[in-house]
């Protein structure tokens, strides 16, 4: 639940703008973008996300060590986990 | 200096460590609270602690959601859990705190319709695909959770999804730094300032720490060196006799915090009158509920909920250690009847609770290191 994901905005989704695809190690999934919506969000970028939803923007370099950090936390694998388990932006 | 190479910076570690040891006046005891949960797991984790000297010592501070809630508060969210209609969601660091009864997974192991969920809004989309079910979401966190369940419930509201509801368990940190600076036989002389939460609330809500109560104010990164490079400018300010609310982690906290964020909040809860933290007790206007606009989708009053309160075991200190009091190991039940796979207190459950990093990074790494007695 603590966990800060880093992700790159892929593309945005058609017809619902507050979500977003973002690729976090090769995993794609939506996430929630309502919070950064207003200061502009452009795919290309990287965000850091807390359960289900892109809280913070951040540079290229902050996502790789924030990607270093969960590894050497030994918490990668739940991170990777919960990115999956992301399911409401999935077809049902 | 354990794990000191595998940083991405071992050279500015090393700096750093020498920075720290030069502006530690060896005349004086240095008592620093780390607020949040994912700085103490990190402080164990890369073997900070080694890196100090004595006479500056870190207290773990009540920054870990499951940590803080009182055992009460989750047999009153099983007892939801167990009414027919419900299907009873929660994020994976509560499926194993302890209840009176058992965890919500023991709960699940015999019968009760208990799903983990990543995001409040997998729990909002299972409400919409069970119409004929009652989806209860177990909201726990601080600032940095709490905006997504906000959204959630306007989401929930806009979609008009009605057996969706919250037991919400939202905290908020200030208060609790107040009450830790109200309490007596306090002797801290500063703080790292959380990192996430500040991405939230900005850095102006700390300003009340160095008005009204002198104490200098580092708001933090996660990685080693953010660590340290606080523990620097904390030791700067006190050599000057500085009070400051400083932001080390200026490349995430954002010094106004996210207001599209804030103005969530606003729009769905509001403060309770007071609320009861594990190991703190009760602190005024310190947690969050649901606003009367939202009172449809809040669990608490859609159902009855006990309200028990539960003591925690006589025996375990969970309380001391959360205030600093006592070092993980001091409790009487630590590593014996209290250990990361039979919890008695919260404390063990979170990764980023003191006892679980403590036993984790410190403890088994002792208990490998020494021969069979």
């Amino acid at each position: 639940m603590c966990l800060a994901i880093p992700g790159r905005v892929v593309e945005f989704v058609a017809d619902r703008p507050q979500l977003a695809v973002v690729e976090v190690a090769g995993v794609r999934r939506q996430v929630n973008v309502d919070l950064l919506r207003e200061d502009g969000l452009d795919p290309g970028e990287w965000v850091l996300i807390h359960v289900g939803f892109a809280m913070s923007k951040i540079s290229a370099t902050s996502a790789e060590e924030q990607m270093r950090m969960l590894a050497m936390l030994g918490e990668d694998e739940e991170a990777m986990r919960e990115i999956e388990g992301y399911d409401f932006g999935q077809e049902s | 200096m354990r794990y000191v190479d595998e940083f991405r910076d071992p050279k500015l570690i090393r700096q750093a460590a020498r920075e720290i040891r030069r502006l530690a006046h060896p005349g004086r005891h240095y008592r620093i609270m780390e607020v949040c949960g994912g700085h103490t797991h990190a402080i164990y984790r890369f073997g900070l602690e080694g890196l100090l000297p004595a006479n500056l010592e870190l207290i773990h501070g009540p920054g870990c959601p499951v940590c803080v809630l009182p055992m009460g508060r989750t047999d009153d969210g099983l007892a939801i859990a167990e009414l027919p209609e419900v299907i009873f969601t929660a994020f994976g660091d509560v499926m194993r705190v302890p209840g009176t009864k058992g965890s919500p997974l023991e709960h699940k192991a015999r019968g009760a319709e208990i799903r983990m969920v990543y995001s409040p809004l997998d729990a909002l989309k299972l409400a919409q695909g069970n119409p004929d079910r009652h989806v209860v979401f177990f909201a726990i966190g601080f600032e940095t959770t709490a905006p997504s369940t906000a959204l959630t419930l306007l989401k929930a509201r806009e979609l008009g999804v009605r057996n969706f509801s919250v037991f919400c368990n939202h905290v908020t940190i200030i208060p609790a730094i107040r009450a830790i600076l109200e309490s007596p036989g306090m002797r801290l002389d500063a703080f790292v300032g959380p990192g996430h939460v500040s991405t939230v609330i900005g850095c102006r809500p700390y300003e009340f720490i160095t008005e009204d109560f002198g104490k200098p104010i580092v708001v933090s990164g996660f990685e080693p060196l953010d660590i340290l490079q606080s523990l620097v400018m904390i030791l700067r300010q006190l050599a000057a006799g500085r009070a400051e609310v400083e932001n080390q982690y200026a490349r995430v906290v954002p010094w106004e915090g996210n207001l599209p964020a804030l103005r969530a909040l606003d729009e769905v809860f509001e403060l309770r009158p007071y609320f009861e933290w594990r190991g703190l007790g009760f602190i005024s206007q310190s947690a969050l509920k649901l606003r009367d606009a939202f009172a449809e989708w809040d669990a608490e009053r859609r159902f009855t909920v006990p309200g028990i309160r539960v003591t925690d075991p006589k025996a375990a200190q969970c309380g001391e250690v959360l205030k600093g009091v006592l070092k993980p190991p001091q409790c009487k039940l630590f590593g014996r009847e209290c250990t990361p796979e039979r919890p008695v207190g919260a404390l063990m459950v979170s990764s980023e609770g003191a006892c679980a990093a403590y036993h984790h990074y410190v403890h088994r790494v002792a208990a490998a290191a020494s021969p069979e007695p």
